[in-house]
């Protein structure tokens, strides 16, 4: 604890980063680590291409709709908090965090759904559309599936999940046709290992 | 009567050898006696018989002949499965009775009172659970199911909980127990009349510490614990089996040499021997696994013997691991698991079922034989060696430590897991470790030269099993209950959480690398690149490999919507909620574990509302039914060879109905088969169409008599129709008029044709045809009650069968159905038999028409291309001379319509010319079809509504416009709604 404290002072509103985003020191020093690791050049903050670096997410179909929910709308850098911010986002909900903190916490299911959503929604309009929809189905399933197999899909999606009939999924919409699933539980990474 | 006994049990002897049956087999002896206690029953007799049969041999030709010998064995397993599979029948009878007592908890009482009665009869038990029969038959069965449909996701989700608990729970159990109960004997609290010393209580503690899979299961799965805590106990008892198993052969070895003898060396070994049990065992079982996969690939062309590889392999897996001494369970739980994917994907969608049945009826019958033999078991007197010191002290430590172990594992396991097992699951797992049949069958195995105590723990053994299934079987559900632990939904995803979770997992594994994490989610990621890039190639049919999983599963989905939509005969189709169970399941719709179940229930319970609409039947109706059903009967018969290969699963649950639905869903999905293929080669067709118009009409000829005359009268409905028609095209923004016109501008073209070819058939046929053919005029289906006996709220109804902003869906649902993979051949009867189905079918189409844009040469293009589907398929009803043309038409889609060409072909030839046969045909479509139409007849209609957009629509108008050129006016008027 006590070189972490030592380190943490390198680190820019560590205390308010704990504060805000629940994460202990140990894990905001391991993310400032890897935040300086991934700042190749060291100038605090992070650049699309930075992320574009990590090997792994290069394979991931929708890595760069991952890299973009980084980034504030009209930003092209990221510094450490926002970083952190967004990190935060999958941590365990924290029943007790929730109650007293007036800024609803980056670990509610709400936020966490929040983040997913805009994966989703790249115009930030509030609604995922048809489009938008098969946009993301096509990057998951790449060329395994026909054009016509993904439009049904998103068809079914949206007409499933669609309660307004605005053809299109807005986040109301998104979050009650997951319900049934443990946001929670399903948006979470262990921070540990 | 000593004697007598005595030459049964002579020959017995010799049978005994076979090992698998001796415990049924002995049976025959036990029957005499009891025979000779009763007086009055059969299989006395053939106990009797048995011993005489040489003086019958002796004489002169016998008419009659009593071979009790011969088939005496397998009569005998025959009878048990039978009084087993009764008694479950009768345990089920009373619904609530079951939900409160677990059925093993009942089997094992009638097991008590059957081996009460044998006992009472024969002085002597004559049966026990004898562990040949059960590790080399009853436990297989049971564990390759459990592990062929193990979910695979959430087993290794929790992979390392299962093998914490496994691997040092169980060890823990085993020590503790072991220890305790040496200690306890060092103190006294156990009698000195049990001979057994450190070694012996160990062995003890192994045998009795490990959970049982069998009883688990039974228990666990009436209970719908959340999949988390069932997977987790579940998981631990299957994997713990390799624990169990060396812990087993170790203490065996150790007690055998004397424990005086044991050098460290031996411990080292025991402990290699471990991992080499496990591992090797889980080796063992993923080569099967990938054998497995890899023979699925190639077995195109016989799908008959498909399933049949899956039980084969799986079982071979078990007993090679037994063969080298590894653990079998785990071998073939993860022959199971490793295999399901490919193998489900390989086969066809009918050896899935096949496979899904068997092995639940295989499993059930084997845990319903080991729980009724359990019981029996346990009556007998050699067992009886009682120390209430040693069952009161085995009961309380395994209950103890079990409890301990579970919390001081779980408290190190939340450390690291993503989501902790909280105090209730903590309670429930500690409850839940039911011990069961292989600690009993492993303790009857015990040598009691060796083991001088064998019979107290015998004796110990049964009654722990008999505490924790029926005690703690009986209890953990109000605990649960209770404890408020979170119940398993038990529901499909819907596709949208199939979407999302996906990319849950993208994102997920995406942010852990971001975050320069390795965690689950990275090697996660990892493994299925390794699947998706290498073993899913070698494993997968190519044609499965293109196949995304999300493709699948959306197309499982549909097929449920379409399947239970059909089930319920479009009754439950009242409201927009319950149309689509998947979509409605955001609102609780039920869903079951298994199909039958799930068959069963939805064509009663889920429809309440209809229901009442339903049963407003008439006589008319009643005699309308009769009708229908004799049609379908005796129209059904051409069919009948390929239908009773179907009907093992089917047949059983609803007759009739049943196999109507049968031949509307094959029929629906042969006709998907063929729009598909259709669909895909669109401009192809285009080409052909010219050719196709000429044909077209032909096909219309025949069928239009057919659906005017079923349809005589639907003026009540058209207004409906209409109505609803008006809401959708304000909704939906489509326009009617544009389909209308280009509906029209297919017909045009037909009737010329039409009047050439079949001119005399076509103008007389639906002059006369109201008259000429009373059967089909009179029997407006049961299930067009509606609209035939025209109470005008059920017309409404029946226009709101599917909601027509669930249409899209409801196509969606009869596409997918073009997935399902039949290889047989169709019948061609049936093809002819239900143009309905065709209708309904050509639903499917609209898919890629809805995404073109609305212009009426898109409309055209689909229009005839499901035309032309329709035309070829059918061919066989047209007479030879068009042939040529549908040639064409043919080879365009041979490719993948192969199987139903070649079994259409041979009964085309008989059935082609004969016109005859046609209008029966139309007939029996107006009869047979009737499950068919609820969903079908809305469809259309709303379809109108719904415009351009939705071509098939259009093309189903075409139809329905269709014949008005070429017959008389009023039907072109119901045209619409006939369809």
């Amino acid at each position: 604890m006590g070189s972490s404290k030592s380190t943490l002072q390198h680190i820019p509103n560590a205390q308010e980063l704990i504060q805000e985003t629940g994460f202990s020191p140990a894990h905001i020093q391991r993310l400032y680590e890897r935040f300086d690791l991934l700042d190749r050049d060291q100038m605090g903050r992070l650049r699309v291409p930075d992320f574009e670096a990590i090997q792994e997410l290069a394979e991931n179909p929708i890595g760069d709709r991952i890299i973009g929910a980084f980034f504030a709308s009209g930003k092209d850098t990221v510094d450490f908090p926002s970083f952190v911010r967004v990190l935060a986002h999958f941590q365990p909900t924290d029943a007790n965090r929730s109650r007293d903190s007036a800024p609803e916490p980056y670990t509610s299911p709400n936020r966490k759904l929040r983040f997913a959503f805009q994966l989703y929604d790249q115009d930030r309009d509030g609604k995922i559309s048809r489009a938008e929809l098969l946009q993301v189905l096509q990057e998951m399933l790449g060329l395994q599936v026909s054009d016509e197999q993904l439009q049904s899909i998103a068809e079914r999606a949206i007409q499933e999940a669609d309660l307004d009939q605005d053809d299109a999924i807005s986040f109301e919409e998104f979050k009650q046709s997951l319900e049934k699933v443990d946001i929670d539980q399903k948006m979470r990474i262990g921070f540990l290992s | 009567m000593t004697a007598h006994a005595g030459s049964v049990r002579a020959c017995l002897a010799v049978v005994l050898e076979v090992g698998v049956v001796c415990v049924l087999v002995s049976f025959s002896a036990a029957s005499d006696p009891v025979a000779a206690a009763a007086g009055t029953q059969d299989p006395g007799d053939g106990g009797s018989h048995a011993g005489g049969e040489e003086h019958h041999h002796g004489g002169g030709y016998r008419v009659v002949q009593w071979e009790w010998s011969y088939v005496q064995t397998p009569y005998i397993i025959a009878i048990w499965l039978l009084v087993a599979s009764v008694a479950k029948i009768l345990f089920h009878l009373s619904q609530r009775f079951t939900t409160v007592v677990p059925e093993s908890c009942m089997l094992i009482l009638l097991g008590l009172v059957l081996g009460g009665i044998v006992l009472v009869a024969n002085k002597k038990q004559l049966y026990q659970l004898e562990p040949a029969l059960f590790f080399l038959f009853l436990l297989p069965t049971i564990v390759g199911d459990a592990g062929y449909f193990m979910p695979a996701r959430l087993f290794f989700d929790n992979l390392g909980a299962i093998l914490t608990y496994a691997v040092v729970g169980t060890l823990w159990n085993a020590f503790c127990t072991g220890f305790s109960l040496y200690a306890a004997r060092m103190l006294n609290v156990i009698d000195a009349k049990v001979q057994a010393d450190l070694m012996d209580f160990l062995l003890f503690g192994a045998l009795i510490s490990a959970v049982d899979p069998v009883a688990v299961l039974a228990v666990f799965e009436e209970v719908h614990v959340n999949d988390t805590l069932f997977i987790i106990v579940f998981g631990e008892s299957l994997v713990n089996d390799a624990v169990t198993v060396v812990l087993y052969k170790v203490y065996i070895s150790f007690v055998e040499v004397g424990p005086e003898n044991v050098q460290t060396a031996d411990y080292f070994k025991g402990v290699a021997s471990f991992l080499i049990v496990s591992i090797g065992g889980t080796l063992v079982g993923l080569v099967f696994a990938v054998i497995l996969g890899f023979i699925t690939r190639f077995t195109k062309n016989v799908r008959i013997i498909e399933p049949l590889f899956v039980f084969l392999l799986v079982y071979l897996a078990y007993l090679t691991a037994e063969l080298f001494s590894l653990s079998a369970i785990l071998s073939m739980t993860f022959c199971g698991i490793g295999a399901n994917k490919y193998v489900e994907a390989n086969i066809s969608q009918k050896s899935r079922t096949t496979v899904k049945y068997t092995m639940k009826t295989l499993a059930s019958i084997a845990e319903t034989i080991i729980f009724i033999f359990l019981g029996i078991s346990a009556v007998d007197k050699t067992k009886w060696a009682w120390d209430t010191g040693l069952v009161s002290c085995t009961l309380v430590f395994i209950l103890v430590f079990r409890a301990i172990g579970v919390i001081g594992q779980t408290w190190v396991l939340n450390r690291f897991r993503l989501v902790p097992l909280d105090k209730i699951d903590q309670v429930v797992m500690s409850y839940g470790g039911l011990r069961g049949a292989v600690a009993f069958a492993l303790v009857v195995l015990l040598d009691a030269e060796h083991v001088k105590a064998k019979d107290y723990f015998v004796a110990t053994t049964i009654i722990v099993v008999f505490f924790t299934v029926m005690f703690q079987g009986l209890t953990i559900k109000p605990l649960v209950n209770w404890l408020k632990v979170p119940r398993s939904t038990s529901r499909k995803p819907t596709i949208n959480e199939e979407i999302h979770e996906r990319a849950f997992d993208h994102i997920l594994t995406a942010v852990e690398d971001i975050a320069g994490l390795q965690g689950y989610h990275h090697w996660r990621d990892k493994w299925e690149q390794f699947d998706k890039n290498y073993l899913s190639k070698l494993l997968l049919r190519k044609s499965v490999y293109r196949k995304s999983e999300l493709w699948e599963a959306y197309q499982k989905i549909n097929i449920r919507d379409a399947i239970s939509v059909i089930d319920q005969g479009g009754n439950v189709l009242t409201s927009a909620r319950l149309s689509l169970p998947s979509m409605a399941s955001r609102a609780s719709f039920p869903e079951f574990t298994n199909v039958t179940n799930y068959l069963r229930e939805n064509g009663s319970g889920v429809c309440l509302d209809l229901q009442v609409i339903d049963n407003v039947p008439g006589a008319k109706v009643e005699e309308d039914t009769e009708t229908h059903h004799f049609l379908a009967g005796n129209l059904y018969k051409p069919r009948r060879r390929y239908q009773s290969h179907y009907s093992r699963h089917f047949m059983p649950l609803g007759e009739k109905e049943r196999q109507d639905r049968e031949v509307f869903q094959r029929n629906m999905k042969y006709r998907m088969e063929s729009s598909k293929s259709t669909r895909h080669k669109r401009h192809k067709k285009e080409r052909s169409l010219k050719k196709r118009r000429g044909s077209d009409p032909k096909e219309d000829s025949t069928e239009r008599p057919r659906r005017n005359v079923s349809w005589h009268d639907k003026e009540p409905v058209m207004v409906p129709v209409d109505s609803e028609d008006d809401k959708h095209s304000e909704a939906e923004k489509e326009d009617d008029e544009g389909i209308t016109f280009v509906a029209q501008k297919v017909e045009t073209p037909k009737p010329q044709p039409k009047t050439d070819s079949a001119a005399p058939q076509a103008s007389s046929s639906p002059l006369a045809s109201p008259p000429s053919r009373p059967l089909s005029l009179d029997t407006p289906l049961p299930w067009k009650g509606g609209v035939g006996s025209p109470p005008p709220c059920v017309s409404l109804e029946a226009t709101k069968i599917i909601p027509v902003d669930l249409q899209r869906a409801w196509n969606q649902s009869i596409s997918s159905l073009e997935s399902i993979s039949s290889p047989p051949g169709p019948p061609p009867a049936a093809e002819v038999v239900h143009p309905r189905v065709g209708v309904l079918a050509r639903l499917g189409t609209p898919r890629p028409a809805s995404y073109t844009p609305s212009t009426s040469t898109s409309v055209f293009f689909s229009t005839s291309s499901s035309q032309l589907v329709h035309g070829s398929f059918l061919f066989p009803e047209k007479p030879p001379k068009e042939e040529e043309e549908e040639e064409e038409e043919e080879e365009e889609s041979s490719h993948e319509l192969q199987p139903l060409m070649s079994t259409l072909k041979p009964p085309s030839s008989a059935a082609a010319s004969a016109s005859a046969a046609a209008s029966a045909s139309a007939a029996a479509s107006a009869a047979v079809d009737p499950p068919v139409v609820p969903p079908l007849a809305p469809a259309p209609a709303s379809a109108l509504g719904q415009g351009s957009k939705k071509n098939p629509r259009v093309f189903l108008r075409s139809l329905v416009s269709a014949p008005s050129p070429g017959s008389s006016e009023p039907r072109s008027s119901r045209g619409p709604t006939q369809l």
